[in-house]
């Protein structure tokens, strides 16, 4: 398997999957929408991590340092959804929306 | 090329058409919904890419974390929020285009520059299974990172408790 | 002595035989040795699936007709007895009856959705038979993570009942299938926490590797014996995983008095049968994790000598806790909705943090006199 698929290959697939993930994040009006798109964003890098961990390490069994960088970006994602979660469901109760452009209190 | 390389590169082409064509789904999708299940297509896409490149462990976590608990995090926030999802509704605030451009312009260049760069083609042989040494590097070289991100854990649990209280 | 061995260790011999009777006449005919192993690799695999396809529903009717006869004894009733012998033939009719029946699309379902959750509650039940070992080298798959992988299929049941609660178009079915959502999430924790224990005590994750564990004491060698932490994790475990499957007492996504029968109330015919063999296989899957990593799996007295036995100790203990389940069903109330969080996050889930604590303790001072005898041997 990683000697018939050269790694640009899940280079070109990571950029692709990180586009997808930041123009749904700039161009969403619903803010929930919005954190898919980070969500996508971060599991695009984390293909980056993981292929060149398995394509660059001398030896992939000491050095999982692209591993533990995956696991470490998988955490924190998952406390970002909790934490954006928790603030788009506490707008909702105060402005009634989820609609970013119309979440402007601090605009003037 | 022999027929295993036209097998992996077939399989390979496979996946990575299902991931891309979940995430377009996830970002195009008018239904908050549906765009929520095409994201569990999507890690699911992901994790397929995670086994290819040999990291069982990572792509099991993908599918216990991001499918087990965050897509399941959305799907109860789309819902809470539910009364807004009218399906007249446009998705896309009014700079999408220019987001299109750019993010469009962004690819060509980040592919580009990926064709351009030398890259090693093929990675040292994975001689035994990596889940142990992954603990045992947890708990020695990268244990500071790994206490860090449990007390982030906990300030999150705490914090995402006291903001979503009513 | 060759029949004899054949009759001992059955499933594994016939497997055997077809592969290489397989590899010998694809070899007869002039094809290249590495060509023949991929054919037979994937002929193999073909039959492997194909058993276990057939073996899943078959052991979802007979759960079907267990329960039912069960249960009508613990009510003094009798239980299915029209079709064929003690009811025998009930799960056969109740098939046909499911397949025959009208299959009602309401109006404003959502067409995604509401198609799609039956499948997507079944897919991972069925995944999850692959890594499960039914007897001594009898496991489709021998997968080094194969316990996490398990928990991983077990977390996907959320989707589905996410997907059929807003399919539905209907409030009941929302209802049930947040709660249901929410319930899963919850009792995922302390199920993670207790599977862990024997994780610990075996030192590996690997299914199989855990049953190997326990074949001390003539196959008795149990991690449910390694008083205190064993039992309190089975407990935490059966509780927990009764939980996460939604059954009684705490079946409050299909609470019928409350809920008419929560996130498959619009689902009819064939679809509900799907809800209904995920529900099963559930069943199932649950119990025959429990019997692998409490209760040795397939190890038992003798199974070293006649591998045929340990096919008959992991069905024997499989359904020995299942008919528990049923007994639960049987004879508790169902929970209220405060009740069941409150003990899933202020009983279960302390429970068991301090039960890793004990056994890390425990494991630790346990290798600590045995490197202090080794020392002293030396």
């Amino acid at each position: 398997m990683i000697t018939q698929i050269p790694l640009v290959y899940y280079l070109a697939l990571a950029a692709a999957l990180f586009c997808i993930g930041s123009f749904g994040a700039l161009s969403r009006r619903n803010a929930i929408a919005v954190l898919m798109g980070i969500e996508l964003m971060l599991n695009a890098v984390n293909i980056n991590l993981v292929a060149f961990w398995r394509y660059g390490a001398a030896d992939p069994l000491v050095d999982q340092a692209g591993i533990v960088f995956a696991l470490f970006v998988i955490t924190l994602a998952a406390a970002e959804a909790a934490i954006g979660l928790a603030l788009i469901i506490a707008i909702y109760r105060s402005r009634d929306t989820v609609n970013v452009e119309e979440i402007n209190l601090l605009k003037w | 090329m022999d027929v295993s390389t036209i097998i992996a590169q077939l399989l390979f082409f496979l996946v990575a058409a299902l991931t891309l064509t979940a995430a377009f789904l996830t970002v195009l999708a008018r239904n908050v919904f549906h765009a929520a299940l095409a994201l569990v297509g999507t890690f699911f896409g992901v994790a397929a890419i995670y086994l290819m490149l040999e990291a069982e462990f990572l792509a099991i976590v993908q599918i216990l974390i991001y499918i087990g608990a965050i897509a399941v995090l959305i799907l109860f926030a789309v819902m809470l929020t539910r009364g807004l999802m009218q399906h007249d509704q446009i998705s896309f605030n009014h700079q999408w285009a220019w987001v299109a451009l750019v993010v469009g312009t962004l690819f060509l260049g980040m592919f580009i520059l990926i064709l351009q760069v030398p890259w090693l083609q093929s990675g040292a042989a994975v001689t035994a299974d990596t889940v142990p040494s992954l603990g045992q590097q947890l708990m020695t070289t990268y244990l500071l990172p790994f206490e860090v991100v449990s007390v982030l854990l906990l300030a999150t649990l705490v914090g995402a408790f006291i903001i979503a209280r009513e | 002595m060759d029949i004899l061995s054949f009759i001992l260790n059955p499933f594994v011999s016939l497997y055997n035989l077809i592969r290489d009777a397989l590899t010998a006449l694809l070899l007869s005919f002039g094809i290249a040795s590495d060509v023949v192993a991929i054919i037979v690799f994937l002929v193999m695999g073909l039959i492997v699936v194909t058993a276990i396809l057939i073996l899943a529903p078959v052991l979802m009717m007979y759960t079907t007709l267990l329960e039912r006869k069960v249960v009508a004894r613990m009510q003094d009733r009798i239980g299915p007895n029209r079709v064929g012998k003690f009811g025998l033939l009930q799960p056969i009719a109740d098939m046909i009856k499911f397949l025959t029946k009208e299959d009602i699309v309401p109006e404003g379902v959502d067409r995604v959705s509401h198609l799609l959750a039956p499948i997507v509650s079944v897919i991972p039940v069925v995944l999850s038979f692959a890594v499960l070992s039914f007897g001594v080298g009898m496991g489709a798959v021998d997968l080094n993570l194969g316990l996490l992988f398990l928990m991983a299929m077990g977390s996907m049941a959320t989707i589905a009942v996410f997907m059929a609660g807003f399919g539905s178009h209907n409030k009941f079915a929302l209802i049930g299938g947040m709660r249901a959502a929410a319930q899963i999430i919850s009792y995922e924790i302390p199920q993670i926490f207790a599977v862990a224990i024997p994780v610990m005590l075996a030192g590996s994750i690997s299914l199989n590797r855990v049953i190997e564990q326990q074949s001390g004491l003539f196959g008795l060698g149990w991690f449910f014996f390694y008083v205190p932490v064993g039992p309190i994790a089975f407990f935490v475990y059966l509780l927990a995983a009764t939980a996460e499957i939604n059954r009684v007492p705490f079946d409050l996504p299909e609470a019928e008095s409350e809920l008419v029968a929560g996130y498959h109330t619009e689902y009819s015919g064939m679809k509900f049968g799907l809800f209904y063999l995920a529900e099963f296989l559930n069943m199932f899957i649950i119990s025959a994790i429990a019997a692998s990593i409490f209760f040795g799996g397939w190890q038992g007295p003798f199974v070293q000598q006649v591998p045929a036995l340990g096919i008959v100790y992991f069905f024997g203990k499989t359904f020995l806790l299942i008919i528990i389940q049923l007994w639960f069903r049987g004879s508790l109330p169902r929970i209220r909705v405060d009740q069941l969080m409150n003990f899933g996050w202020k009983r279960l889930v302390p429970v068991m943090i301090g039960t890793i604590l004990f056994t890390a303790v425990l494991l630790w001072f346990y290798r600590g006199v045995l490197d202090y005898l080794k020392g002293l041997g030396g």
